[in-house]
């Protein structure tokens, strides 16, 4: 029975091969495929299952469980209940400060990030790595902390507070700073994602518009920024989520006004906070929503950069 | 004068970028952050000091430090294990279980706040199951360690899976024909050459979990000498119109961020000096 289960096994595994001679060399051939012998860089099949199984056990269980608690706490009460939550002034006023926060913050760091990717990447300049330094500085500062830094500027009792409240301007406490704040803790999304693309790339193609008689920002239009398009739009897309989602900034600027200066994330708290919680989950299922399409976007558009980097690197071969 | 500054180039447009960069950078990050430096110098030492030495301030630094400490390692250990199985192996719904590692970072703070504190309270899908055995984790102290290793997660392995990626097989195989067990080509071969990656993904999920305010505050509770995290006692000082003993503690904080940053990137520059002199 186990000569039988044997030559099976030899079939299956060569098909086209001829029958051995005899039961000897048989037993001798069949032997040799049915030991598979593990590489020497891999780790033994039991290792590498209970390390998958810890993996994809703990992500969902750790990551995906709360992402799925929120849709689940926000349709506890069903649909009706769950669409009451945007039938709302509140709600509405929340939807449209966030989107009008995010509409002024993501472009003005989007030219931001354009000027110091050029200036950084096309230049060499003393004290480069230590002006990197600093772009990058705001995400080492906690977002509270980011927040009481406008308070301390633009507060009543901040530098420039007396002299604001003078002329009637308020920042603190109304949307200025919240616009402000999301500003800060966006800064170096775009510029951080670009400025290693266009490092990478070099100076040769500006080098050869300026050379054909481009000028400046003719070469930045039709040479540099059609080369880092999906770096830019990867960049957008992570500042849009952040400038949207941004709590902790926000909320120490913000003063809480109801219908006011409410951004979206602050809106969940309040409701959280009054226990109404199938609202706050409704209106967080928005903002779980953004941030699901966000990765969603991320995986499309790394790929893009990815089919788009493999190919110049095969044209550059041709040359 | 700019020839010494900068190396000569056709490329036009270098004084007006970074001229604007540096405008910029200076009104939205330079001088709003050195206003933390110089309203702490107007508070005089004595205040200062009595400010960041409060006994319910010190409860909210033992508890953030500790429960970062906690977060980061648990982070490092299972961070490793999940970018460890991304790179190597193939498995069903790997670009999915891939994706989910960046949830964090596109979840707004104050979502997973909440979503945690709905899993792991009582009556939550963890929760129901973990509390009856005497876990209590919402408004408690592993409450904290939960929403921190959240939050820190992907800084662990988005930093550890190029490092994994660039590892040279060929390493793995010499040190497994000299005869070395798994364990030892792991000890010996492959640690040593992802501990730099290992250790800013450490820096970075520990000043992350120091700073986080969002998705703790919902899931700790705020209890007094309890489970108060740092960031909350700031806001909490505001709220009081206390700005100058809430600017006193942000510096704090903003300093120790900075130092454990510092700190990485000295020892980073030590390893990398030591192994020089080898290859």
């Amino acid at each position: 029975m186990s000569g039988d289960a044997k030559v099976a096994r030899n079939d299956s595994q060569l098909p086209g091969s001829q029958q051995p001679a005899s039961d000897l060399q048989a037993d001798v051939k069949i032997r040799q495929p049915a030991t598979r012998f593990r590489g020497a860089t891999e780790e033994p099949v039991w290792i590498r299952y209970s390390l998958i199984f810890l993996t994809v056990s703990f992500l969902v269980f750790f990551l995906f469980l709360p992402l799925l608690s929120v849709f689940a706490e926000a349709f506890r009460k069903g649909v009706n209940a769950y669409l009451a939550a945007f039938n709302d002034r509140a709600a509405l006023a929340a939807i449209k400060l966030t989107l009008i926060t995010a509409a002024i913050a993501v472009p003005l760091n989007i030219v931001f990030g354009l000027a110091a990717s050029w200036s950084i990447a096309k230049f060499e300049f003393w004290g480069k790595s230590f002006l990197l330094t600093l772009i990058d500085l705001p995400f080492a500062v906690s977002p509270v902390i980011s927040g009481l830094i406008f308070v301390l500027l633009f507060g009543a009792q901040g530098l420039l507070g007396p002299w604001l409240t003078s002329q009637g301007i308020q920042i603190i406490f109304a949307v200025p700073g919240i616009v402000i704040a999301t500003i800060f803790v966006t800064f170096p999304f775009v510029a951080r994602e670009i400025i290693p693309l266009m490092h990478e790339q070099g100076t040769e193609e500006e080098q050869a518009a300026i050379t054909l008689g481009a000028n400046g920002w003719q070469t930045f239009w039709y040479v540099t920024l059609p080369n880092v398009r999906w770096a830019l739009l990867y960049g957008v897309i992570l500042c849009n989520a952040r400038a949207m989602g941004e709590f902790g900034a926000v909320s120490v600027v913000s003063g809480h006004l109801r219908g006011k200066t409410n951004t979206l994330p602050l809106h969940v708290e309040i409701l959280h906070n009054e226990f109404n919680f199938v609202a706050a989950f409704a209106v967080a299922s928005l903002l779980a929503l953004l941030g699901v399409v966000t990765l969603a976007a991320k995986i499309y558009v790394e790929s893009r950069v990815r089919s788009t980097s493999t190919s110049e690197d095969l044209s550059s071969l041709d040359h | 004068m700019s020839r010494t500054f900068r190396q000569y180039s056709v490329i036009p447009g270098f004084g007006l970028t970074l001229g604007y960069t540096i405008t910029y950078l200076s009104l939205i990050v330079l001088i709003p952050l050195s206003m933390l430096f110089f309203r702490t110098a107007g508070m005089g030492w004595e205040r200062f000091w009595s400010t960041i030495s409060d006994p319910r301030v010190v409860a909210s630094y033992k508890l953030t430090f500790g429960a970062s400490l906690i977060a980061t390692l648990i982070n490092v250990v299972f961070g490793g294990i999940v970018a460890w199985t991304l790179v190597r192996y193939k498995f069903p719904g790997k670009t999915l279980i891939d994706a989910m590692v960046d949830l964090p970072f596109a979840i707004p703070t104050a979502v997973s706040g909440i979503a945690l504190t709905a899993v792991y309270s009582k009556n939550g899908w963890i929760g129901q199951y973990l509390e009856p055995m005497g876990f209590k984790i919402a408004f408690a102290y592993p409450g904290v360690v939960v929403a921190m290793t959240f939050i820190g997660l992907p800084f662990v392995v988005r930093t550890l899976q190029p490092a994994i990626e660039d590892l040279h097989k060929e390493n793995e195989e010499a040190s497994a024909s000299l005869g070395a067990t798994r364990l030892q080509t792991f000890r010996y071969v492959i640690l040593p050459a992802i501990l730099p990656s290992l250790l800013t993904g450490f820096a970075m999920a520990f000043a992350r979990a120091l700073g986080e305010y969002g998705s703790i505050v919902f899931i700790s509770g705020n209890l007094p000498m309890k489970t108060e995290i740092t960031t909350w006692i700031i806001t909490q000082k505001l709220d009081q119109y206390d700005t100058e003993g809430a600017t006193a503690i942000a510096l704090v904080m903003l300093l120790s961020s900075f130092a454990v940053l510092f700190t990485i990137n000295a020892i980073q520059w030590w390893i990398s000096q030591r192994h020089r002199g080898v290859s």
